[in-house]
């Protein structure tokens, strides 16, 4: 037996180990992003920028115009730096060049940067009636500009201002785009346009009201409603019918992104309630102080963070998955000391473990106060983790993402390590017949100390999770402890299983009540049916049969 | 019958008990009254203040112990009966303010016409009238006890699973009270009192009245709590505690049992809100804090569970503590200590300060032998 205590901890390392490994993985992916550019075609352009040396408007005028219509890559930069009273040319050479708001220099024929410029530029005068002529010429450009996010955006502009002006240069666009998705948002700029015109054929119109159609969102009702009055029945009737259509998806994909609110909120409450199923669930042990353990994870994340921002700037995104394994191993030192200097004395009194912790809790919080302050610390998250992507019209941000992902792999990493390693079977061994277990050589006070400091080290990691979408204060945990005993008990004491379900159950059903009764009444009514449910099954959704439950 | 219980049969803790807490009833008023300033004697009125919260809260106490330290249900939301019964109370002196308010309205209380409220709530219906909001004070909290406890003893959820139920209970009425729209003045609750009964509720006069009735209700509810756990009743309720199963199988109806003695404390605790009420002039949400009602059980603890008397004592104790922590440059270190004092007390004094100077005064009695394990309150 002299081995047991040397087993729990290569389990442990184990866990920490893999969890690092997926979190570099799942970095590499989202940094892996492809991008498409469109190509834009190799002009010559060197007549037009001739013509901005000779200092003459009507001269400036007609460079401009064919500059924009020539398709060229720089013509865009080139355009907005003669806006802004950027264009330069050499009298004595006729060269042009211009200086990006990076303050580099580029040259105006080729559109490649230039270490040097020469000594003597003059600058490219424009007047007012110029300024318009470029100010169009830019939002045709941007239609043809190489990032296709630019030419979205510019297609998005178009299709709220529904403005007919834009119909020609639209149309010109849509021939020469050939990346698909820019296409179609193209044309549906188009469409908007077609549809509100007044003088649109009904087959235009038919045509348009199905592609905006096809959008299917929120601006393209408010372009369906922008037919005017004078048009044709049957296209009124196909719009009625598009909007209607459209109306039906919407309240769909509602549905949809409440479960996918639900399922984030669910995995937060799982997140937060992990560690409390081992401690509370297996061990028995009313650990008030479960949501104190959350929050001195989440301030480990702090100080790493800090010390990356202070020693190595550039890898600040690294200090999560740093953060992670000292998260895991500061709260569960702190958690196996607070098993050997006080729980221990308390087994079997559960109500006194109860006082005992919650004073444990206090203690903890005011320590953390006096050494960071009240105040909520920052910290920021990494690039891997802000922003967000659609998916089937549906808004997904990176960082709840991650948090179900790191949730659902904490679950089952946890799961698997309760069922297949050596610490896990003498915790259940421990927990099914402790003096059975200790009769077979198994050290129980040994066992005890290290579930528990199991349990405080899964609120630890959950707390560098929940350190991303909660405020870092000492009071992060008092937030987290009663809807964490809700959950356990709710899925059932002592089942692994239950308290996923009941996590996600209470998060999808909290999401659902909030559009109707608001978001903290919507927390009442998951309170009180809680307790209602508690009444009909005490021992929770997933009760354990058999002689463990009297254990 | 009862009066012989109320007057016979008192063990020493609780004669001096009744003495101390009897002299203060009728000596700190009259001494903060008749004295004048200069005499050492004289009682502030700020103390006098301060004493009143401490005999509200040690009126909870005493009803807290009843119920976990007899009967075993350790309820972590006697706070929301207490802020109830407060709730009541203030909703009464807030229809006394009348035209008085900032907007002068003679019916809807300041908050009200604040958030453009036109007529008054269903629920705000007769607490214009004394006799109605006493009988809210007790009623509300009461019958809040009683279908809580009907649902929970029903069904025989106890221990560690009630206290967690009853600390979301206390948390969902704290989340409910906060909301404007309940109706019950939101974040900032109920203040700015003007009178109560027709008394200047700030005249010292007043205050000394409510001084008394809170010591004389702190008797009143110690006399029927000790009235309560001497009869043939209470050993019932030490039997529920001590071996609930066991009392199942004589043949007693346990959740009746329970649930009497958890409506009846409820009713108490509501009463201490509404006495605390007018002497602290307001009551908000805060009140429902699970950290409050965890806090009362505290009291209970320290004083020795099981022992009523103690539980008072407790109350006094520490709150005493926490006024003088947290009113000087140790402001910071309170959290500090009474986070101790809940480890210490369970880990090495599980009797509190009345079991240790009971187990003095047995070793000065009888040098040598063991004390006897007279109150040994087990799960």
């Amino acid at each position: 037996m002299t081995a047991a205590p040397a087993i729990p901890r290569t389990t442990i390392s184990r866990i920490v180990k893999s969890l690092v490994l997926t979190m570099l993985l799942a970095t590499g992916l989202t940094l892996s992003t492809a991008t498409t550019r469109a190509q834009a075609p190799d002009v010559d352009i060197s007549a037009a920028l001739e013509r901005f040396s000779r200092e003459s408007l009507s001269q400036t005028r007609q460079a401009v115009t064919s500059i924009a219509e020539s398709g060229a890559p720089q013509a865009q930069p080139l355009l907005s730096a003669l806006l802004n009273n950027r264009l330069r040319f050499d009298p004595a050479t006729k060269k042009v060049y211009y200086r990006s708001t990076g303050d580099k220099w580029f040259d105006a024929a080729t559109g490649k940067t230039v270490a040097q410029v020469p000594e003597k530029l003059e600058r490219v005068r424009i007047n007012n009636r110029l300024r318009v002529q470029i100010n169009q010429a830019l939002g045709t450009l941007s239609l043809r500009a190489p990032d296709p996010k630019t030419r979205i955006a510019a297609a998005e502009t178009i299709f709220k201002s529904k403005s007919a002006d834009a119909l020609a240069n639209i149309d010109a666009a849509i021939k020469l785009e050939r990346d698909d998705a820019v296409r179609s948002k193209f044309e549906q700029a188009r469409a908007a346009i077609i549809v509100s015109r007044e003088q649109s054929t009904p087959d235009e119109r038919s045509k348009a009201i199905r592609t905006l159609g096809g959008r299917g969102d929120q601006a393209a009702i408010a372009a369906l409603r922008s037919l005017p009055a004078s048009a044709d029945a049957r296209s009124k009737e196909q719009a009625a019918t598009a909007i209607k259509s459209i109306e039906e998806r919407l309240a769909l994909l509602a549905h949809a992104q409440n479960v996918w609110y639900g399922l984030s909120l669910g995995s937060v409450l799982l997140l937060a309630a992990i560690g409390l199923a081992i401690t509370f669930g297996v061990m028995g042990v009313i650990n008030m102080a479960h949501g104190e353990m959350v929050m001195l994870g989440a301030y480990t994340t702090f100080l790493v963070q800090e010390g990356f921002r202070a020693l190595a700037p550039g890898m600040l995104d690294w200090s999560l998955p740093v953060a992670l394994p000292l998260a895991f191993l500061v709260t569960a030192l702190v958690g196996v000391a607070i098993e050997r200097g006080i729980i221990r004395f308390l087994y079997g009194r559960p109500l006194e473990t109860l006082l005992a912790t919650w004073g444990v809790s206090l203690i903890l919080q005011q320590a953390i106060r006096t050494m960071f302050g009240p105040t909520n610390q920052e910290v920021s998250a990494p690039s891997y983790m802000s922003g967000a992507f659609d998916f089937m019209g549906l808004s997904i941000t990176y960082g709840r993402l991650w948090i179900i992902v790191f949730t659902l792999l904490l679950f089952f990493a946890l799961l698997l390590s309760i069922r297949f390693t050596r610490l896990g079977l003498y915790m259940r061994a421990v927990t099914q017949n402790r003096r059975m277990a200790a009769a077979m050589g198994i050290r129980t006070p040994w066992i005890d100390a290290m579930t528990f400091g199991l349990g405080s080290g899964l609120a630890g990691l959950a707390g560098v999770a929940l350190s991303q979408i909660d405020n870092v204060s000492p009071n992060l945990g008092q937030n987290y402890i009663i809807d964490s005993f809700m959950v356990v008990v709710f899925g059932g004491v002592g089942n692994l299983w239950g308290t996923l379900v009941s996590a996600m159950t209470l998060g999808i059903a909290n999401k659902f009540l909030e559009p109707f009764a608001g978001a903290v009444l919507a927390k009442i009514l998951i309170l009180v049916l809680l307790i209602l449910f508690i009444q009909k099954r005490p021992r929770g959704l997933f009760a354990l049969r058999g002689r463990a439950v009297e254990a | 019958m009862i009066t012989k219980y109320l007057i016979s049969r008192h063990d020493k803790a609780g004669i001096v008990f009744l003495t101390i807490v009897g002299l203060m009833a009728v000596l700190a008023p009259l001494s903060n009254l008749l004295l004048p300033e200069s005499s050492p004697l004289h009682v502030p009125t700020y103390v006098l203040a301060l004493l009143g919260k401490y005999l509200c809260y040690a009126t909870l106490a005493v009803a807290l112990d009843l119920v976990w330290g007899y009967c075993g249900i350790l309820s972590l939301g006697h706070g929301a009966f207490f802020a109830l019964g407060g709730y009541a109370m203030g909703m009464y002196l807030m229809r006394q303010i009348g035209t008085r308010g900032v907007y002068g309205n003679p019916v809807l209380p300041d908050f009200m016409v604040f958030l453009n409220w036109k007529e008054l709530p269903w629920f705000w219906y007769g607490f214009d009238m004394f006799p109605f909001s006493l009988l809210m004070m007790v009623a509300v909290p009461g019958l809040l006890a009683f279908v809580f406890g009907w649902l929970a003893f029903r069904s025989r959820v106890t221990g560690v699973y009630l206290s967690i139920i009853t600390q979301a209970l206390t948390y969902a009425l704290l989340l409910a009270f906060f909301r404007n729209d309940m109706g019950f003045g939101g974040n900032n609750g109920l203040t700015d009192f003007k009178d109560i009964l027709g008394f200047n509720i700030q005249a010292d006069g007043t205050r000394a009245t409510l001084f008394f009735l809170s010591a004389i209700l702190l008797i009143a509810v110690y006399l029927i709590s000790r009235w309560i756990v001497h009869t043939s009743y209470g050993k019932v309720l030490v039997a529920v505690r001590d071996a609930e199963a066991r009392a199942r199988f004589l043949g007693y109806r346990t959740e009746h049992y329970k649930l009497f003695v958890f409506t009846v404390s409820a009713m108490m605790a509501g009463l201490a809100g509404a006495l605390y009420v007018p002497q602290v002039g307001i009551i908000n949400p805060s009140e429902f804090a699970p950290a409050n009602s965890i806090e009362a059980v505290v009291w209970v603890a320290v004083g020795g569970r099981g022992t009523l008397v103690g539980a008072a004592l407790g109350a006094f104790a520490v709150n005493f503590m926490k006024t003088f922590f947290t009113t000087g440059a140790l402001a910071a270190y309170w959290l500090f200590l009474l986070g101790g004092l809940f480890i210490l007390v369970t880990l090495v004094m599980p009797k509190g300060i009345l079991g240790l100077f009971g187990s003095m005064s047995a070793k000065l009695r009888k040098p040598g032998s063991s004390q006897p394990a007279a109150l040994q309150p087990a799960e």
